[in-house]
């Protein structure tokens, strides 16, 4: 799709550069929406717990992000694929995998729950 | 196609949502834990833990030759440890060697002593390209390296995450371990740039 990728690609490395011009104190956002920070939370403090080994999840988490890579190609997202709120998106659907295969929950309940809160059926407004 | 992004983002969110509600259901977890995580990682753990472990071994040789013989045990000695089970190694920049650090396959970070990886640090182009281009990639963070300096590029993997010990800049002799700390930027120790001279420090 896109004309040039490597000219994108050079911008969008130059435009890192400038994001990162305050390091000292991480610059930039960790996290670009609050899901991402529940999603890395959620991991930790499960692998914290002892609910899942660490390799078990990163395994699950390369093959995830080398799938995406491989559908659109490493140099073709210049937009959303190359973004972290994508690899955000891979992080949550490895650590469904691997919860689900630890049968910590199942993914009919999953969905279910996704559905409430998704058509508003269900909501948290106090959190 | 920035329509499809955000409706990926909301279901994300909801997904996220639902597996988080789901867990505290269960017992399995607390959102109070979950809490104490976002909470630590976004406010004590970050580019600073590193700039004190780079910023004594500016000044403590013998702390400096445990550190690249093994990193960690050296920064749990400074009370930073828990690195996912992974080895902590540090590569020292000189006049001859520049380190780079990336993870080609995902994301392996020494979270305990760098923070939470920035963005770019997370993209495919980064990934990619360092191993294949380093200089024009370096270039293109404002680095240059010099053509008889050798690059090295340190993948990191599930059992060793890496760590540039940058060079010292000149002109802080007799500076303090704290004062040389605040000098230490994440993309020093990252590789893509360099401490930056204090005389062009505000």
């Amino acid at each position: 799709m896109p004309e040039q990728p490597d000219d994108q690609l050079d911008r969008r490395i130059s435009k890192m550069t400038g994001e990162a011009a305050l390091p000292r104190s991480n610059g930039e956002l960790v996290f670009d929406s609050p899901w991402e920070s529940r999603a890395f939370g959620i991991a930790v403090a499960l692998h914290g717990d002892r609910r899942f080994d660490w390799e078990e999840f990163r395994g699950d988490l390369i093959e995830e992000i080398t799938r995406a890579e491989s559908e659109v190609g490493p140099y073709a997202g210049t937009g959303a694929e190359s973004s972290g709120a994508s690899y955000y998106e891979r992080w949550l659907a490895s650590l469904e995998r691997v919860l689900v295969t630890r049968g910590l929950l199942n993914r009919p309940e999953l969905e279910a729950r996704a559905a409430e809160y998704a058509s508003g059926a269900r909501s948290d407004d106090d959190h | 196609m920035g329509d499809d992004h955000e409706h990926a983002q909301d279901w994300a969110a909801v997904r996220t949502k639902a597996l988080e509600s789901l867990l505290v259901e269960k017992g399995i977890l607390s959102s109070d834990a979950i809490d104490e995580v976002v909470r630590t990682y976004e406010q004590d753990i970050g580019p600073m833990n590193g700039a004190r472990v780079v910023a004594r071994a500016w000044t403590d040789p013998a702390f400096k030759a445990r550190l690249l013989a093994d990193g960690t045990s050296a920064v749990e000695e400074m009370g930073y440890g828990g690195l996912e089970g992974g080895q902590l190694a540090v590569s020292e920049n000189t006049d001859a060697v520049h380190n780079v650090v990336v993870c080609t396959l995902c994301s392996c970070y020494p979270w305990p002593v760098l923070g939470l990886p920035p963005t770019w640090y997370k993209s495919s182009a980064y990934r990619s390209r360092v191993v294949i281009e380093p200089r024009a990639v370096l270039s293109e963070f404002g680095l240059t390296v010099e053509e008889d300096t050798e690059l090295r590029v340190w993948d990191s993997n599930s059992q060793v995450r890496y760590m540039v010990l940058p060079q010292r800049p000149e002109g802080t002799e007799g500076w303090t371990e704290d004062q040389l700390a605040e000098l230490v930027t994440r993309d020093s120790m990252i590789g893509v740039a360099k401490v930056p001279d204090p005389s062009g420090v505000a």
